[in-house]
């Protein structure tokens, strides 16, 4: 382990320039978004000189660490404050700020208009702390810390224009699905607590060969459902549609790129977990493949063109916790894809900003059409995401998938072809939805208004948009490399040096398969899509668009079986709270006013009565005496 | 005769005295039913003193009596008091206590 | 159990008359004066039972009480009653319907019951020995003894009663002082008011009673000029009691002039 001063300013920079910018108010209209902008580019510095300097040390001493103060000293429960950079934290440090720093950029001109922008800039910074103190806290708490920081600057941002109530609405959707994953999470340190007695990284580590299996199993499922309502994945994945309501930079950055990918960070980062417990790692298989389908699914029937890729979100984030679950071998591959993706999504979400900008807004693909050709830059860095994203050779996707289909098939037995099969129809059903998506936007003939004047984005906004596009291009073939991401990451994620289990096919053959899974998509919605498309989405389609399009009543769901009795079971309460706890308080009360009422009569002021019971008084007296004396 | 026939009338007397406290409404006539009370527990204590061929129960009456004169001056001066700014000498009226 | 009293001896036969005579007429006294309507009758008859009870003392070997009783009790505190009747008023008396609903049968039934409890007590009581009587604690006369008890083992208690009867004094003295509001109208202030008064009828004071009339007492009205009463010539207080005489009869008669 090697120290390092530096690790604090990667998260006390933007937190300070938020405050800043938040505390100042209008005076920092005027510079905010450069100071947010600088900051996050001197994060992205740091982290780059960090990488740098990690890349040069080995072995154990890659790691480093950072103590920052005691925080909980109680018994014998003591939590520091310390920041941890290791191989998996860089990665996600680099993607962070490099990302976040290019969506800064993209920000600054496409929030321009708007008289808000600097409150804008300090979430934005707020989220960027929030998510590198998730990724760089060396315990369970502190990353907890983090995880809650998020989910407040990704409740800040998505109701960012909350004078629209339904904007508000989805804000408070995303904070309560969160809170159910969150839930989980705080189970699961306080299981940790209670059967290690650390929450640190290291401590649980160490103490999970001596723990229970079922605690370990409790302690998987508990994190997997905080990854499920971080990461929008079955059954919390509700939420992540509607998070589109924010301005398309923070879906680009939060809700494709980043934070949405902390429940796969979570799940790696507690491989020892994971890879102790098989019933947990199935659990974490079925939430991912059911994901992987399901937001594939709502992806086809989406005309809201940030919908659908919310829904490619989803499923892309399902294949990596379905590679996550499959153990060892699956961890890096997870990672791997996680970078590829915060790429090509983050580069997608860009353009489909731009298309919005140059558009008046309008999100609808139905009145697109034929933009290709008026915005020629948007129309190539999206197109090279879009090669990325349904996996063509020799883009990054291709990489990524590619190999969680392999592994996903070497699973073994029947898992392994339900798994890749599962993996397979993703891809296929992902190249449908995305060439729809694609030629629906970008080719064919012009359905939009004679008001909209498509026209290509400045560049401040195409900028981050080529340089997202060159990492969805290359990334994948840098990562692969010689394997280089999968060995970078061997320390942390496959300490044992497990190898993946024996191949089912040849990789070549499964990339075959896949190719072909992805013509066939893609053949199809061409087919479908290429000319013709109804201005109006058409009301006589089949069942299954229809429940699609409904988002496979995922809220329909949520609404008949969590919300409705919820609010029965609430208002209940609230009548037994009415009728028989108060009724039982009020009845003390009744009790005494009426016993009070009744004895008040005796005091009627008239002093003779006064002397009467003084009478009687003696009368008892004499009565004991004479009862006494018998 | 016997001598508990004192005892048997001090007894009696007290009880009509009581009887006159809680019934009368003339705050004088309270007064005189107190005054009675008192004179009855005087003769049983004049009846006791012989009883026992000591003196102490009539210095017990005896103290009795002042105590008695002292009551009746002070209580007699309330109710001058109260006829004064009430114009009335029953009990009755002053029950202000309740209202 | 409780050691209440007494054996009792007989007493000699005089004293018994006496008694058989007086107590019933005391009870029944003591039940009068719980019945009278009003005041006065029920004071007269408090001081005929105590009267009485002034007797039983001197019969049972208490003189000096009985002379007390009698001076201090029908003496002074029943002359102090009287006193304070005629202040508040003579003809005060009690309506009889009670206003405290079920205070009377109470009270009654309180009473029954004390009353029994007592006597039955009284005649379940037993000493175990005769009586011994006041003779040798009389030897040397009883206001010797009496005095040699109070000056010797009840001496303090004396002077804690001494001062409470001087506390009492001073108490009623402060109870009965009533303050001044105004000053005291004195004769040029009331002169003024005559003279600033509405008329000046009455300038030179109301006419005096009796004057140009065929009496010459308070009670009888003076005659005006034109022979009729004159109202103001009798005084209000005389007026009020009533004790005014019908002035009718002496006025002159209008009719018997205008005929002459």
């Amino acid at each position: 382990m090697t120290t390092s001063s530096n690790l604090v300013y990667l998260i006390a920079l933007p937190l300070v320039s938020s405050a800043l910018l938040i505390l100042l108010g209008r005076k920092a209209d005027k510079w905010g978004h450069l100071l947010a902008t600088l900051v996050s580019a001197t994060a992205f510095g740091i982290g780059v000189m960090e990488f740098l300097a990690m890349h040069t040390r080995t072995g154990a001493a890659r790691a480093a660490t950072q103590h920052l103060f005691s925080w909980i000293s109680v018994g014998s429960f003591n939590v520091d404050a310390s920041l941890l950079l290791d191989q998996l934290s860089i990665c996600f440090v680099l993607l962070i700020t490099g990302v976040g720093t290019l969506i800064h950029i993209y920000s600054i001109a496409y929030m321009s208009h708007d008289r808000d922008r600097r409150r804008f800039f300090a979430y934005l910074n707020l989220f960027i702390a929030a998510m590198l103190l998730l990724v760089l806290g060396d315990s369970y708490l502190n990353l907890y810390v983090g995880w809650e920081g998020v989910g407040l600057a990704s409740y800040l941002l998505i109701g960012f224009w909350n004078q629209k109530p339904t904007y508000a609405t989805a804000a408070k959707k995303a904070f309560v699905a969160n809170r159910v994953g969150d839930v989980g999470l705080s189970l699961a340190i306080m299981i940790a607590f209670a059967q290690f007695g650390t929450v640190t990284f290291e401590g649980v580590k160490a103490g999970v060969p001596h723990a229970s299996g079922a605690a370990i199993t409790a302690i998987g499922a508990m994190l997997l459902l905080a990854a499920a309502g971080k990461s929008a994945q079955f059954p919390l994945q509700s939420w992540l549609g509607d998070a589109m309501a924010g301005p398309t930079p923070v879906s680009a950055l939060i809700h494709a790129a980043t934070m949405v990918t902390a429940g796969v960070y979570l799940i790696t980062r507690s491989n020892y977990i994971f890879d102790a417990s098989s019933t947990a790692r199935l659990l974490v298989v079925i939430v991912g493949g059911i994901t992987l389908i399901f937001g594939a699914l709502i992806g086809t029937a989406k005309d809201d063109i940030k919908k659908a890729l919310a829904a490619s979100t989803m499923s892309q984030i399902g294949y990596m916790i379905l590679a996550s679950g499959l153990g060892p071998v699956g961890y890096a591959i997870a990672i791997m894809h996680l970078l590829t993706h915060g790429f090509f999504k983050a580069g997608m979400f860009l353009g489909a900003g731009s298309v919005m900008h140059g558009m008046d807004d309008e999100v609808n693909m139905r009145r697109f059409g034929g933009i290709g050709k008026l915005m020629p830059i948007t129309f190539a860095t999206f197109g090279l995401g879009y090669l990325a994203i349904i996996g063509v050779p020799p883009f990054a996707g291709f990489y990524s998938k590619d190999k969680i289909i392999e592994i996903a098939f070497n699973a073994g037995g029947t898992k392994g072809w339900i798994l890749g099969g599962a993996t397979l129809l993703g891809a296929a059903i992902t190249a449908f939805y995305m060439t729809r998506l694609v030629v629906m936007t970008f080719t064919g003939s012009k359905r939009w208004d004679e008001k909209a004047h498509p026209h290509e984005s400045p560049i401040l906004m195409w900028l981050p948009m080529a340089v997202l596009a060159i990492g969805s291009v290359a990334s994948g073939f840098f990562f692969n490399s010689g394997n280089s991401l999968v060995n970078w990451l061997a320390p942390v994620l496959n300490s044992r040096g497990v190898e993946g289990g024996a191949e089912l096919m040849k990789p070549i053959v499964v990339s075959g398969l896949a190719l072909a899974a992805v013509v066939i998509g893609v053949g199809i919605a061409l087919t479908k899509y290429r000319s013709n498309v109804p201005i109006e989405a058409p009301e006589d389609v089949t069942i299954f668009t229809k429940l699609a399009r409904k988002d496979l009543l995922q809220d329909s769901f949520n609404e008949a079986v969590l919300m409705r009795p919820g609010q029965k079971l609430t208002a209940g309460l609230v009548k037994t709270d009415t009728n028989v706890i108060d009724g039982l308080v009020r009845l003390v009360g009744a009790i005494f006013i009426g016993s009070a009422t009744a004895l008040r009569r005796i005091q009627n002021g008239y002093v003779r009565s006064y002397a009467l019971i003084m009478v009687l008084g003696a009368l008892a007296l004499i009565a004991m005496i004479w009862v006494v004396t018998l | 005769m016997d001598i508990s026939n004192y005892l048997y009338l001090s007894a009696l007397l007290f009880t009509i005295g009581a009887v006159g406290v809680v019934v009368r409404r003339n705050a004088i006539v309270v007064f005189m039913c107190i005054e009675l009370m008192l004179n009855a527990a005087n003769l049983a204590f004049v009846t006791f003193s012989r009883i026992n061929g000591n003196l102490d129960g009539q210095v017990a009456s005896f103290f009795t009596m002042v105590v008695a004169a002292c009551e009746v001056v002070v209580g007699l001066a309330i109710i001058v008091t109260i006829y004064r700014s009430r114009r009335s000498a029953s009990v009755d009226d002053a029950s202000l206590l309740k209202r | 159990m409780l050691n209440l009293a007494l054996h009792v001896g007989a007493t000699k036969t005089p004293e018994a008359v006496l008694f058989w005579f007086l107590a019933p007429l005391a009870v029944i006294a003591a039940l009068g004066m719980l019945m009278a309507k009003k005041a006065v009758h029920s004071a007269l008859l408090l001081a005929w039972v105590m009267i009485t009870l002034a007797i039983f003392y001197i019969a049972q070997d208490a003189l000096f009480l009985g002379i007390v009783q009698i001076v201090v009790y029908t003496g002074a505190v029943m002359m102090l009653f009287l006193f304070i009747l005629m202040l508040v008023g003579v003809d005060s008396s009690d309506s009889l319907v009670e206003n405290i609903k079920g205070q009377r049968p109470a009270s009654i039934a309180a009473a029954i019951g004390m009353g029994g409890l007592m006597v039955t007590l009284i005649g379940r009581a037993s000493l175990g020995r005769s009586a011994v009587g006041l003779v040798a604690a009389n030897t040397n006369g009883n206001v010797q003894g009496l005095a040699e008890q109070l000056f010797t083992k009840y001496v303090w208690a004396f002077e804690v009663i001494s001062a409470l009867l001087i506390t009492a004094a001073l108490g009623a003295m402060v109870l009965a002082h009533s303050q001044k509001v105004r000053s005291r109208t004195g004769q040029r202030d009331l002169s003024i008011a005559r003279f600033r008064g509405d008329s000046l009828a009455s300038a030179a004071g109301l006419p005096s009673s009796g004057v140009f009339a065929r009496h010459n007492a308070v009670d009888v009205p003076a005659l005006l000029p034109d022979g009729s009463a004159a109202p103001t010539s009798i005084s209000s207080v005389l007026k009020a009691r009533g004790d005014m005489i019908e002035s009718a009869i002496f006025e002159l008669q209008p009719k018997e002039e205008e005929e002459n």
